[in-house]
């Protein structure tokens, strides 16, 4: 209901919302838990096990009960929380866990059963059989209990993460944050203020209290504007800092869009990132409850919030309302709810000798609630009196306070411990838990107003002085200094459940039960009975847990400890950690200067590596990517094709010592090549595993150009790095990559030098271009080079201009290609042709195999000494090994696949057996068969011999023939001719 | 015989302007990289103050000004921006020509700082970042060369393959602050 007169909302402004397909009104400046309370909608929820009616319990982001799901289809958002969600026009909401309806929910039934559903049930009950936990229990409780759920659908909400860098971090918008945001800022300092809340102020926004002579929310409003205009001051509203981590960073989450309609293009929310120098933590505390039995009834709430739902929203629960607490600080409440004209039935203090400070209202010291009636929503409690008599109380709210905790989560995100104060009976954090952050005001358990301004302010001047600033501690305002008087009383004892964590439906019952079967830690009394395990963390409940926990196993609170405050404070969506990176966001796209053309011609893209390389150009009449690589790979053999190279790692090397470096980095010996000549290289690791292969050329007596493999440029790079920072440092030559700059593409087919000559300003021919040269060439008026390499077998060229020409010239030379009977090749024909040579490649080289093992011992150079050249030479690397050889298929099934296992044929294809594997395949026109590459054990002297391919994953069994891994023109006179 | 036509990296994806924010291609000009042999730093400093009146660039500072920039690009490595390199340099450093390696693009805008927050992990505050400053850091999950080339401007140098990516990731944060614009308390 609303209260006539009361709130800081706009009552000009009336906005309609939508509740479970029910409208509503409200007013700006409303959450949607005040607006529903002010539409007298008291039951918001069922709770997440026994599926009991809950209403509003806090008016904060620690609320446990009121969760909602909010919009609809691929864009709804499940489990926010009514209390800090903002009401705007159009707004539409629905509750969650009940079927078929939040009135009417059959799994309610979860409650009759209770008696059996208490902590540890399903360890103890769903152990037998053990097939039926996934197929029976696990989708039965998983229906039973829950939370809202994820629409299923792609949600197409724009998320973004961001980063922030200042000063002073300031966490926490209250009087203490306030004045140390003043504080630091007059002192010079850049400073972030974050605020959970829609506006600054804290607590100053929901209570009745004076600063300076003049109400304490417009002391606030004044102070947040005057923060807002100083220029080295960034107040960020709606966002929660949700972690503390290494060196002054902090994880924040700002709400940037929930509180309006959705917006094209505006972010849903963002995920910082802030580096500060220094912060200051001035959290608040957040009020905890007390145990009764039914204490869960919609209309039953923390006592801050009952008034805080009055001063600030203008609605309570009902007409007729009673507080109960154990400290002074809940007799605000009575008195607050008494001004603004609610009947104040009862303000109960549980402490005996507790004076009345709330004025005009019914005081009852020494007594306690002992239960609460109304299924649906409170109707009436009962009061126990210091002899023992009850008596029962008609009322539609009740507030509860047990005291309040500090919120130290933060302080403990580096796995510090708080410490228990016993006056205040609660825990504050340890000074010095994260290096660089203090903490002031309520979070360090100061609790009067007075206080919290005066610990603020000392707080943020420390902190910018601890930063070489100067400044005078700012002028501190009058306000109120009650002392904060309270006897602990953590539950009220009876029968019936004693409600603790609400969102996770543990009662005080469960956490006795849990020390009886000997779970005693706190750590383990968690996980047993789930109490604090919630979205909400157990910010309402853990305190209280642990101090039944700690009378049950007859220990002291400090004994008993807390259990782990991890981030994030509060809930963070994985969107928003992982904004910009869903679909092609993952990772950067790497175009060739040929893409656009290749994309023109039809050819699907692969990706390699970051890379996106054509894997085929299909062409009229070609039904499969078969057909087109069949073509191509013929087309290279007998004319000639044209294939973009560009990936591959281009590094320029320069210096009077390139050759001892190259010599030392590969294992074989490049310091004797000549300049305009080209070798290929292999290059092992430290532990002699080979690395990557690749050929350098020699441009002239200074200058060389290494090529790597697409896959390992970055890695080769990296390793060229350390070996000349780290290894030989005193070895003088500079390299940097050049891959980019480069458009490189191969020519190969025995007409490429027709193709070649005719675009070249100076044709060539063999005596000056033979087999492995390099050189300058002009093509078309640019300048160029040209290797005379080949991966295909054949007579090939690699040709290279500046990238801005990669375009055109791959255009051109395809249409000449075409002239010729040849054309554009993709990847799946470069790689049948390179199988058909036994060309390596990652597939091989995969990082378990050495140069023996690929039968390349001899480019170990025994004259000179390499990196990986000891560690090759160990046992083991070079006897009894799988060794590279071809196959072919023999029998009756003609197909080989990648992946396969070898076996001797008349043994069975068990692992005990395995002989080797098959690392690559292909369909080879050329020879009319496919082809493999695999390691067999002995392979090399096995040329000739019968093994079994068996691929157990695909069902496919082959008997192959073991040939050379040179299955075509194996003297090589393609490609010298 | 015909030409060879050419094409810039950012060629069709630029210029953009989204809200306040403007990005455009920088056409630098020759692109050389200079990394100085060993004990050639200080010859190389003083032949490129003499040669291009521009000193050596200390880690994370850039020297000269537009049309004639040498950014700092990593250990005892430099990007000279502009002009050709004078042949005398090649007696103290290696140089490789660069000039069609990079996608050179200029961000600058009033709320420019705002937009490279969402993608950049370092601290480009006017205060901790000055003009002439510069930094390799990442954009989003590219490896990038950002230099200060004004109060409200920056040069953001990146892998000419990745030009697609890079104009996207900066049009994405681009659009999300431009529609903060009218959203109060979020124009940061």
């Amino acid at each position: 209901m609303r209260i006539e007169g009361k709130g800081r909302i706009d009552r000009g402004t009336r906005l309609s919302f939508r509740f479970d397909g029910t409208t509503h009104k409200g007013f700006a400046g409303d959450t949607l838990a005040s607006a529903l309370m002010g539409g007298g909608v008291r039951m918001v929820a069922r709770s997440f096990k026994y599926h009991r009616p809950r209403g509003v319990l806090t008016a904060g982001s620690e609320e446990p009960n009121a969760l909602v799901t909010i919009g609809t289809g691929a864009q709804s958002d499940p489990n926010i929380r009514a209390t800090t969600q903002e009401l705007f026009d159009g707004l539409q909401a629905r509750s969650q866990n009940n079927w078929p309806s939040l009135d009417f929910d059959l799994l309610s039934v979860n409650d009759l059963a209770a008696p059996f559903l208490g902590a540890g049930f399903y360890y103890k009950t769903f152990m037998w059989p053990k097939a039926f936990w996934e197929r029976v229990y696990e989708p039965f409780i998983r229906r039973a209990a829950g939370l809202g759920a994820l629409s299923g659908e792609s949600n197409t909400d724009t998320y973004e993460k961001a980063f922030a860098f200042c000063d002073v971090l300031i966490i926490g918008g209250g009087p203490a944050g306030l004045m140390a945001a003043l504080a630091a800022a007059q002192a010079g300092a850049d400073v972030i203020l974050c605020d959970e809340d829609t506006a600054l102020g804290g607590r100053l926004l929901s209570e009745e209290e004076e600063i300076d002579g003049r109400p304490a929310a417009e002391w606030a409003a004044e102070m947040a504007a005057k923060a807002t205009a100083m220029d080295n001051v960034r107040v960020m509203t709606r966002t929660t800092v949700t972690g503390a981590y290494d060196q002054g960073t902090y994880g924040a989450l700002e709400r940037v869009s929930h509180h309006i309609p959705t917006q094209d293009g505006l972010p849903r929310e963002c995920f910082w990132r802030i580096v500060a120098g220094r912060a200051v933590l001035c959290a608040g505390a957040l009020e905890r409850h007390i145990a009764f039995r039914d204490n869960d009834r919609p209309g039953v709430m923390m006592a801050s919030a009952l008034r805080a739902y009055a001063n600030r929203w203008g609605v309570a629960p009902g007409r007729s309302v009673a507080v109960f607490g154990n400290n002074d600080n809940a007799h605000r409440t009575a008195r607050d709810l008494a001004q603004a004209g609610l009947h104040v039935a009862a303000l109960i203090d549980s402490r005996h000798d507790a004076q009345n400070l709330a004025g005009d209202v019914p005081f009852y010291a020494g007594h306690q609630v002992t239960r609460a009636f109304g299924r649906k929503g409170l109707e009436a409690i009962t009061l126990r009196a210091p002899d023992g008599s009850e008596s029962r109380l008609q009322v539609e709210g009740l507030g509860l306070s047990g005291g309040w905790n500090p919120s130290v989560h933060l302080t403990c995100h580096m796995n510090g411990r708080p410490q228990w104060q016993d006056d205040i009976a609660a825990f504050v954090p340890t000074p010095g838990a994260i290096p660089g952050m203090s903490v002031a005001g309520a979070a360090n358990g100061v609790f009067s107003t007075a206080a919290c301004l005066q610990s603020g302010a000392e707080a943020g001047l420390e902190a910018a002085k601890a930063l070489g600033k100067r400044g005078d501690l700012p002028a501190i305002p009058e306000a109120e200094n009650a002392p904060y008087r309270l006897r602990r009383l953590w539950a009220v004892p009876g029968k019936g459940r004693a409600w603790l964590d609400f969102q996770n439906d543990v009662s005080v019952k469960d956490i006795k039960q849990a020390a009886t079967e000997n779970f005693r830690s706190v750590e383990h009394m968690k996980r047993y009975t789930t109490q604090g395990m919630a979205t909400d963390q157990g910010k309402n409940s853990n305190v209280a847990a642990l101090a039944i926990l700690a009378d049950a196993t007859g220990r002291d609170i400090p004994e008993t400890g807390t259990t782990t405050f991890r981030p994030p404070y509060s809930p963070v969506a994985i969107a928003a950690m992982g904004a910009g990176s869903q679909g092609k966001g993952f990772a950067p796209e790497r175009l060739t200067t040929s893409h656009a053309a290749s994309v023109e011609m039809g050819a699907p893209m692969i990706e390699a590596g970051l890379w996106y390389r054509p894997s085929y150009f299909p062409r009229p009449g070609e039904k499969t990517w078969r057909q087109a690589c069949d073509r191509e790979v013929t087309m290279v053999r007998e004319a000639v094709g044209v294939c973009d190279v560009s990936t591959l790692g281009k590094i320029d090397l320069q210096g009077p010592d390139v050759g001892a470096f190259l010599d030392f980095v590969y294992s074989n010996t490049f310091s004797t090549l000549k300049p305009g000549r080209v070798r290929y290289g292999l290059m092992l690791r430290e532990d002699g595993t080979v690395m990557d292969d690749g050929t350098t050329a020699r441009l002239s007596d200074a200058q060389w150009v290494m090529t790597t493999t697409t896959a390992a440029a970055g890695n080769v790079m990296r390793h060229l790095e350390w070996v000349h920072q780290a290894l030989c440092p005193k070895m003088d030559l500079r390299f940097i990559s050049v891959t980019e700059q480069w458009a490189q593409f191969a020519v190969a087919g025995p007409k490429a030098r027709e193709l070649l000559n005719g675009l070249l300003d100076q044709p060539i021919e063999d005596e000056i271009f033979p087999f492995m040269q390099c050189g300058p060439v002009s093509v078309m008026g640019v300048a160029a080079r040209l290797f005379r390499i080949s991966f295909s077998g054949e007579h090939a060229y690699e040709i290279a201009v500046p990238s801005r020409y990669g375009d055109s010239l791959f255009r051109t030379l395809v249409a000449r290609a075409e002239a010729l009977g040849g054309g554009a090749y993709g990847m799946e024909a470069l790689n049948v042709l390179r199988i058909e040579k036994g060309h390596i490649t990652h597939a091989e080289i995969h990082g378990r195999t050495n140069a023996f093992d690929i039968g390349f011992a001899r480019m170990v150079s025994a004259k000179k000494d390499c990196i990986g050249k000891t560690m090759a030479a160990r046992p083991g690397l070079t006897e009894d090994r799988e060794q590279l050889v071809g196959l072919r298929p023999v029998g009756a099934v003609k197909q080989l696949t990648a992946g396969a296992h070898l076996f001797n044929p008349t043994e069975a294809a068990v692992r005990e057996n395995d002989q080797g594997y098959v690392t690559s395949v292909g369909y080879s026109p050329t020879l009319g068969e496919m082809r493999a590459l695999a390691f067999l054990r002995d392979g090399r002297d096995r040329h000739g011999e019968k093994v079994k391919l068996v691929d157990h994953l695909r069902g496919i069994k082959a008997l192959c023939e073991v040939t050379d891994p040179v299955a075509f023109d194996s003297d090589g006179g393609r490609l010298r001719g | 015989m015909a030409e060879l036509l050419v094409k810039t990296p950012c060629e069709g994806l630029l210029p953009v302007e989204i809200g306040t924010v403007r990005m455009s291609e920088i056409a630098p000009g020759q692109i050389t990289s200079l990394a100085p042999f060993r004990g050639q730093g200080e010859a190389l400093s003083e032949t490129l103050k003499t040669a291009h009146g521009m000193a050596w660039p200390a880690p994370g500072r850039s020297t000269g000004r537009e049309g004639a920039r040498c950014v700092w690009f990593g250990r005892e490595q430099a990007m000279l921006l502009g002009p050709a390199p004078d042949v005398g340099l090649a007696r103290y450093a290696a140089l490789t020509d660069q000039s069609d390696a990079w996608a050179v693009v200029r961000i600058e805008g009033p709320l420019v700082e705002a937009v490279l927050a969402r993608l950049v992990p370092i601290d480009l505050r006017s205060v901790a970042f000055k003009r002439g400053h510069t930094a390799r850091t990442l954009l989003q999950h590219m490896s990038v060369s950002i230099t200060r080339i004004s109060e409200n401007a920056f040069q953001i140098m990146a892998f000419r393959s990745m030009a697609g990516t890079l104009v996207h990731d900066l049009s994405a944060a681009m659009t999300a602050v431009a529609a903060r614009g009218d959203i109060a308390g979020a124009s940061t």
